[in-house]
């Protein structure tokens, strides 16, 4: 080997030698190539890569927002906030999940179906979220859980809040009640979309959905740095939520209270409302049920027991039922018939019991019949007879003119709930389109006595009797305390300006008549509605007469102290037809099936001196209106009279709170 | 000649001692001091295992590798062949009676230590070819014969490791083959038809790759395919780089490997951590380190009278440059993600002992340069 010689020896050296500085120069170009990677994400996107690196660690998790209040007029809570123990879990930080949870299902007692649902619930979200065990622990379950917490890592006892209605079911339909937000929910509204976080409760229904966005408030948040497995290391920052708006609104709950005891076992609704303000003191549909039971998920007996109930307590019969309003329309007619000079004060027609007309024979519901009856004794007896011929000469399209302008037909508020439904007042043109034939006259006749076509709800024939009440002027109904809300004394001179300039220039258009200064923006509010304000005191007169002179449908339930004294007007509509044969047999009302008795309403204002509040009161399938509806009227009354003085003392003791 | 074979021969101690090459021990140390402070990063800034087992090997292999340096570079070239067969041996051992872990069966249990033949054959192919190729004549490098021979000793390993499966590793161990052939003065247009074949048979290579490899190779052309699965690795190691901006997060602040985003963040991509903590600054100042490494181990074979020392130092710095740029590349995301440690700085005792017994060679060339070998 030592033979190979130098000569070899140096070839292979100088060989070696050429490779390798090619290699080198090849070494040196990959090394610039690496450089230039580290140029290009360090210097050149570091910015792209620092953002992903600050996603990576940080998380935030939003804690669930605290719901604003409902207050009544007295500013006590109706719907608060109560403490609440809960039991959470983040799945991802518990080392063996499964054994961790079945510990906790012995010592909470759970049952299988909970268990069962609570795994559901688990494998349905991300292993990051909490895992809400429990919503509301009772104490015992919650001093239980502290003892063992030592041997449950990763179990946390939170101290939450949770909805509670105090009251239970007497504001059920006016506030709605609140349950977890749905999928729906999330896609409808983008607040709550926003805001979610599990087990977030949002209204469902009534005041607590459409007040929605208010109510929600602001989530809190807290920022963690977590690791690659989601642990949180250490907290970051922590920004308190702001509890949702409170509520107040215009609503007596001792008024309340007392329309639900009278409602008590049967179906119905009461409303009453200040006939200037528009206040309403009291709307309450019968029967009605807990809505704390939908807290938590309602059970499923309890569902079914709501559900099945044949008197369906699920309907908010104030505002989305509709019936027949019976004798309760005829001031209107009256009043239609006077502004429209179709009669006289001094028009008499001979009530026989039945009138014979187009061929049909129409009955009184006085079989004998009323005799001679001019109008204040036809709205006095509510006499039907009479009321056909005066509708007769009325004709539907002018009826149907002024009852829209009292609030027939019409939506009471703007879009609060949004299952308000508007009623209908008929009219030769709407049977034409609605329904594609042509009027028939003796249909002119049934909806002159609240028959036929014409559906209203309770609170639409309140406010009917409110604008009637106040002397006939628009008002503005409304449940919710605004800052800017007039008082009673600013309506009242609103009105009786607007009143003057009508009188000196009748001819001026209605919709200039305002002054223009009201925050609403409706421009025709505390505006008159009539052409002669005669006419409207005629009517509330015969009113008067109804329920305080004998032979009034309602004067056993008449108060005649001063302070209490009302006026009303009784309602007893069909909900069937009912043949001659039965008319014939005059069946006491227990012997008719539930299904087939008559709807009771009673309209009513008061004190009649100086009125200041109205009423309606509606009984499903109750009987007749004076015996049913009036003497409820009549209960009612005293306890609204009583709590007006609380109500004004409230007002002057808070006017800078209300200001 | 034969007076300087005299003299080699009758070097002191002393003379040795002075003979090491300083520079090159003193960037040893300083890697060896940026590996243990970054594995000490790793641990978010506490001594556990992983830091204290990468120091006492550091201290150990480095003392070792001081010790091996005075052995007589006739010694290494000696022991050449049966170091590869010595290898072969245990590679053979652990495929079939190896320790298995995470699904690959690399290791041989020494009971002192765990063993990874494949690693310590990176160092052993070189100096076998080192030692054929110090024998063979320059006219007969290109014999059928000394081109088939070399062939079915780079393969045999390659074969043996890609089965254990360890793509990562055959992969380096064929490089570092390939550029010793290549320095050794193998005709290029060997190196053309076969890259030709290879480019050719890679859609059947690939056919035969296990589901995970494929799975890579597909993830590092398009690493958002399955950010959450294959592509993890990637984007995480992407965005520690990438966050790290000019300067870094600062030591033991980078957030991406102590929060647990980084993987393997011990072994391959501990240049992934220190890139993130000391930004480009740090990362081209190592780069820079691995460079002067590289370069004074090439320098002290240019200066090797042996050919065996000079082709084992250049193959050796080649394959130093060869493991810091797959390492590097596949951590930036500009090469698919194969396990491949960065040498000193990664956590690994074989890698640290092949890369250690590699380095005592090199002194040992540097002490005996002079030295001819029969």
């Amino acid at each position: 080997m030592i033979s190979g010689g130098s000569d070899t020896s140096y070839r292979k050296q100088s060989v070696v030698g050429r490779r390798m500085f090619i290699l080198s120069a090849a070494k040196l170009v990959v090394f610039g190539g690496i450089i230039a990677q580290l140029f290009s994400l360090q210097i050149n996107q570091n910015k792209k890569y620092l953002t992903l690196s600050d996603k990576n660690r940080l998380r935030e998790w939003k804690l669930p927002p605290i719901r604003g209040d409902f207050q009544d007029f007295f500013g006590n809570i109706i719907a608060g906030n109560l403490k609440v123990y809960q039991l959470h879990i983040i799945p991802e930080q518990v080392e063996n999940f499964n054994n961790l949870i079945i510990r906790v299902k012995d010592i909470l007692e759970l049952d299988q179906k909970t268990f069962n649902k609570i795994i559901k619930k688990k494998n349905s979200q991300k292993p990051w979220e909490t895992l809400i065990i429990s919503e509301n622990l009772s104490w015992d379950q919650f001093v239980k859980i502290n003892f063992y917490l030592h041997e449950l890592s990763g179990v946390k006892p939170v101290l939450s809040v949770a909805r509670s209605y105090p009251y239970n079911e007497n504001y059920t339909h006016l506030l709605g009640y609140v349950a977890q937000a749905s999928q729906n929910d999330l896609t409808n509204n983008d607040e709550i979309k926003k805001k979610h976080v599990p087990g977030l409760r949002v209204g469902k229904i009534g005041l607590e959905r459409s007040l929605e966005n208010d109510l929600i408030g602001m989530n809190g948040v807290q920022r963690y740095e977590v690791n690659a497995y989601g642990k949180r290391i250490n907290q970051i920052d922590h920004i308190e939520g702001q509890k949702g708006k409170s509520v107040r609104l215009t609503v007596d709950t001792k008024i309340q209270q007392k329309c639900n005891e009278l409602l008590k076992n049967r179906a119905g609704s009461i409303s009453v409302m200040d006939i200037y303000t528009g206040d309403i003191l009291a709307m309450h549909s019968s029967p009605s049920f807990d809505p704390n039971l939908f807290l938590y998920g309602i059970s499923y007996e309890n569902w079914e027991a709501i559900r099945n109930n044949p008197k369906k307590p699920l309907i908010n019969r104030s505002i989305t039922g509709l019936y027949p309003p019976g004798s309760t329309i005829k001031p209107i007619v009256a009043l239609s018939a006077l502004e429209n000079n179709v009669i006289s004060t001094n028009f008499k027609v001979n009530c026989s019991g039945k009138i014979e007309m187009y061929g049909q024979t129409y009955n009184c519901w006085k079989k004998k019949g009323h005799g001679v009856v001019n109008l204040r004794d036809a709205l006095k007896v509510s006499c039907d007879t009479f009321f056909y011929e005066m509708s007769r000469r009325l004709g539907v399209d002018r009826l149907n003119e002024t009852a829209k302008k009292f609030g027939l037909g019409n939506k009471v508020f703007n879009n609060i709930f949004n299952e308000e439904k508007a009623g209908l007042v008929p009219s030769t043109e709407w049977k034409k389109n609605a329904l594609g034939r042509g009027w028939v006259l003796g249909e002119t006749l049934i909806t002159g006595i609240g028959q036929g076509y014409i559906q209203t709800t309770p609170l639409q024939l309140c406010l009917m009797t409110a604008q009637l009440a106040n002397g006939g002027f628009r008002i503005n109904p409304k449940v919710i305390v605004n800052k800017d809300d007039l008082t009673f004394e600013d309506i009242k001179s609103r009105m009786s300006k607007n009143l003057e300039k009508k009188i000196q220039g009748p001819d001026f258009d209605d919709a200039l008549v305002d002054l223009g200064a009201s925050s609403s923006k409706d421009d025709n509010l505390y505006s008159p509605l009539f052409r002669n304000q005669e006419n409207v005191k005629f009517v509330l007169e015969a009113m008067f007469a109804s329920t305080n002179e004998v032979r009034g449908t309602s004067y056993s339930s008449r108060i005649e102290d001063k302070k209490y004294q009302f006026a009303g007007k009784t309602g007893t509509s069909q909900v069937k037809r009912i043949t001659e044969a039965q008319r014939e047999l005059d069946l006491d009302i227990s012997q008719i099936p539930y299904e087939d008795r008559d709807h009771a309403l009673y309209i009513a204002f008061g004190p009649y001196k100086n009125p200041r509040y109205a009423m309606s009161v509606f009984i499903e399938h109750g009987g007749s209106g004076g015996s049913t509806a009036a003497p409820m009227a009549k209960k009612l009354f005293k306890v609204v009279i009583d709590r007006h003085e609380e109500r004004e003392k409230f007002k002057q003791k808070n006017i800078n709170f209300l200001a | 000649m034969f007076q300087e074979t005299a003299l080699s021969g009758q070097i002191t101690f002393f003379q040795k001692l002075r003979s090491l090459d300083y520079i090159l021990l003193f960037c040893l140390l300083t890697l060896g001091l940026i590996s243990s402070l970054s594995m000490y990063s790793t641990e978010g800034g506490e001594i556990l295992y992983h830091t204290k087992s990468h120091v006492i090997r550091f201290i150990v292999f480095f003392s070792m590798m001081l010790i091996f340096s005075f052995v007589n570079i006739k010694l290494w070239h000696s022991i050449g062949y049966i170091f590869y067969f010595v290898v072969l041996c245990l590679l053979i051992w652990a495929s079939l009676y190896g320790v298995k872990a995470s699904g690959s069966q690399r290791w041989v249990d020494l009971y002192f230590i765990n063993l990874q033949p494949s690693e310590l054959m990176k160092v052993a192919i070189i100096m076998c070819f080192a030692k054929f190729y110090h024998r063979t004549q320059i006219h007969l490098v290109n014999s059928f014969k000394n081109i088939i021979i070399p062939m079915v000793v780079l393969i045999v390993p390659i074969l043996l490791v890609v089965s254990q499966p360890d793509l990562g590793t055959s992969i380096l161990i064929g490089l570092s083959g390939l550029v010793v052939l290549w320095l050794s003065g193998v005709n290029a247009k060997y190196f053309i038809y076969s890259s030709l074949v290879l480019l050719i048979s890679l859609p059947f290579v690939i056919s035969f790759l296990k589901p995970y490899q494929k799975l890579r190779i597909l993830t590092f052309f398009n690493p958002d395919r399955d950010p959450l699965g294959a592509g993890y690795q990637i984007i995480q190691s992407k965005i520690a780089v990438g966050s790290g901006g000019l300067s870094g997060k600062g030591f033991l602040k980078g957030t991406q490997s102590y929060l647990d985003f980084l993987p393997e963040k011990h072994t391959d991509f501990i240049f992934t951590l220190f890139s993130e903590e000391h930004g480009f600054i740090g990362s081209v100042l190592l780069l820079f380190l691995y460079a002067i490494i590289i370069y004074r181990t090439a320098k002290i074979g240019a200066s090797a009278r042996s050919f065996f020392g000079k082709l084992f130092c250049y193959g050796f710095a080649s394959s130093i440059f060869i493991y810091v740029t797959v390492n590097m590349s596949m951590v930036l995301g500009l090469l698919p993600i194969v396990g491949s440690p960065l040498p000193i700085m990664s956590y690994g005792g074989s890698s640290m002992l092949a890369t250690m017994i590699g380095f005592s060679v090199v002194m040992s060339t540097k002490i005996y340069q002079k030295q001819i070998i029969a």
